[in-house]
């Protein structure tokens, strides 16, 4: 039958000649080979210590965000919810009393807010959904935890540090979005 | 007077046995932190790296978790014998130590101390003895396990060991009969600043090194634990430091064959390129000492590399391929060897008339 491709190699079955028979030789080549690997570059990147670069629209663990004044952006309008495909999301919405402008942007605000990290499907959804820029998605992964109920992450797992007071911790948490401050990453 | 022990010998004695032992057991410890990272070296990859520098604290780590694990001796063993089987492994497995010159001498505390446990005047024959005993326990340990495939393994440890120490033997009697003597001592100190063995004996070296790796059950002799067929070979049903005392049981085996290797083809403690007596005239004895040590370690070294170099490059036998090699080509081999080296010699002694 005529070959397809020109990618077909015959194997020989010819009976082995006396220097193939001898066997050290064969042994010596391959021992060279695997002698030569020893100055090749190594692939592995040492993780915990170097990272890969993320793409720019790498999506992560979710952030509930802050302004520049510290005060939590959310208004649990519940839009994120709604989005979910997973049904990871759920908040009890409460009412600014006054005194707590300094805390909350608008005159609603999550009292309680959690998604379940095990539901969550990291779709950014929930990014697109909100209307008030309170939620994107992280660079961060890889959660691990001891108990189911770990996973729940609550308010205080999700939300970003102050910037006035822990200006530090905010920026890392910002990560590269920090170049483009109204950034929805993965926006068009 | 016989009784009249020299208390001094006795005391020398025992530091240098449990100088000795405790060595064999380190470097057995780290040949398996070296064995992985040459296996990854080898592949492209990083091997350990976690435990302190470089993963220098990676054998602790393991010894320590082998020492945690759960010992299990299995209900229908017979529990004495499987106990018995890797003590019986670690013990022949060190008793190869004694006989094995570790240095030339040093001077302390104005006495002449050998550093040789024991100047056997057979010592050869002393390690093929031993050697021949280190079966026994992968033998018991397989057969006590009552597991058919830790008596497969045992089974064809056993065979793979019998059939390759003949050749062994013949490859080395061709070494005898260039060296006349048996002693380690005495054919280290031909080599001595002569010739090394390996270039009166090359066929003979290699005989003896693809032995000495059957005898070590490594690649591409591995069969008695070969995964894929057996499980996990003669030490399937073994848990814990028992487990443990097998593998180590190995390395040590490989560390005091390439040392019995050094000693018979390369010279030993002999420092290349060097006149050894000069040296110890020049720098003492002491300094002597330390450099051949470091020398002989050296070679070890190298030899203990091309255990695991061969390992982690060729795929293993067949068992049918393995006897052929054995019995077919290497037993004839030995004997040729030994024949054109009788030929030689008496040929030398005729003042190379015929």
């Amino acid at each position: 039958m005529q070959a397809l491709t020109n990618k077909v190699e015959v194997v020989s079955r010819e009976p082995l000649t006396f220097w193939e028979r001898m066997y050290l030789p064969a042994i010596l080549k391959g021992m060279a080979i695997t002698f030569s690997h020893m100055f090749k570059k190594k692939p592995t990147i040492n993780y915990p210590e170097k990272k890969r670069p993320f793409s720019p629209v790498f999506r992560g663990l979710q952030i509930l965000n802050r302004d520049e004044e510290g005060r939590e952006k959310c208004t649990a309008c519940g839009l994120c919810a709604v989005a979910c495909p997973a049904e990871a999301i759920t908040m009890e919405a409460a009412e600014r009393q006054p005194g707590e402008e300094h805390l909350y942007k608008e005159e609603k605000y999550a009292a309680k807010y959690e998604i379940n990290m095990l539901r969550c499907i990291f779709c950014g959804f929930c990014e697109e959904a909100c209307p008030k820029d309170a939620i994107y998605l992280s660079e961060t992964f890889a959660p691990s935890n001891f108990q189911r109920k770990g996973f729940i992450y609550g308010k205080d797992d999700l939300l970003i540090p102050d910037p006035i007071k822990e200006p530090e911790a905010f920026a890392k948490a910002r990560g590269s979005r920090a170049a483009h401050p109204e950034g929805h990453g993965n926006e068009h | 007077m016989i009784l009249a022990i020299d208390w001094m010998v006795f005391i020398e004695k025992l530091v240098l046995i449990i100088a000795v032992v405790s060595g064999s057991l380190v470097i057995a410890m780290y040949s398996t932190y070296m064995e992985r990272k040459v296996a990854a070296v080898l592949q492209d990859r990083r091997g350990p790296n976690r435990a302190g520098p470089f993963g220098i604290l990676q054998p602790l780590a393991d010894g320590l978790k082998l020492f945690f694990k759960e010992e299990i001796i299995p209900n229908f063993s017979s529990k004495f014998l499987f106990i018995l089987g890797p003590c019986l492994a670690m013990l022949t497995a060190m008793m190869v130590g004694a006989v094995i010159p570790w240095g030339n001498k040093v001077n302390l505390f104005g006495r002449d101390i050998s550093l040789q446990i024991a100047d056997v005047n057979i010592g050869i024959l002393y390690v093929f003895g031993v050697v021949s005993m280190g079966v026994y326990g992968i033998m018991i340990g397989g057969w006590a396990s009552n597991n058919k495939f830790s008596l497969f393994g045992a089974m064809r440890a056993a065979s793979q060991i019998i059939s390759y120490e003949l050749a062994m033997g013949l490859s080395l009697i061709a070494l005898l009969m260039v060296t006349g003597t048996l002693s380690l001592k005495d054919m280290v100190g031909g080599q001595m600043d002569h010739w090394w063995n390996i270039f009166k004996q090359p066929l003979g070296f290699l005989i003896f090194l693809i032995c000495a790796f059957a005898e070590c059950n490594r690649t591409p002799f591995d069969l008695a634990e070969a995964e894929n067929e057996l499980v996990g070979g003669y030490h399937t049903e073994y848990s814990s430091m028992k487990l443990g005392f097998y593998l180590f049981a190995e390395y040590i085996n490989m560390f005091l064959s390439s040392a019995v290797m050094v000693s018979l083809f390369f010279g030993g403690y002999d420092i290349p390129f060097v006149n050894d007596m000069h040296l110890a005239q020049n720098i003492g004895t002491n300094w002597a000492a330390i450099l051949q040590g470091l020398c002989l370690f050296g070679k070890i070294v190298f030899f203990l590399f091309l255990f695991m170099w061969v390992r982690w490059t060729i795929p293993r036998f067949r068992y049918d391929q393995l006897m052929n090699l054995g019995w077919k080509i290497l037993i004839p081999l030995a004997l040729f060897n030994m024949v054109i080296t009788g030929g030689l010699i008496l040929l030398k002694q005729n003042h190379w008339h015929f």
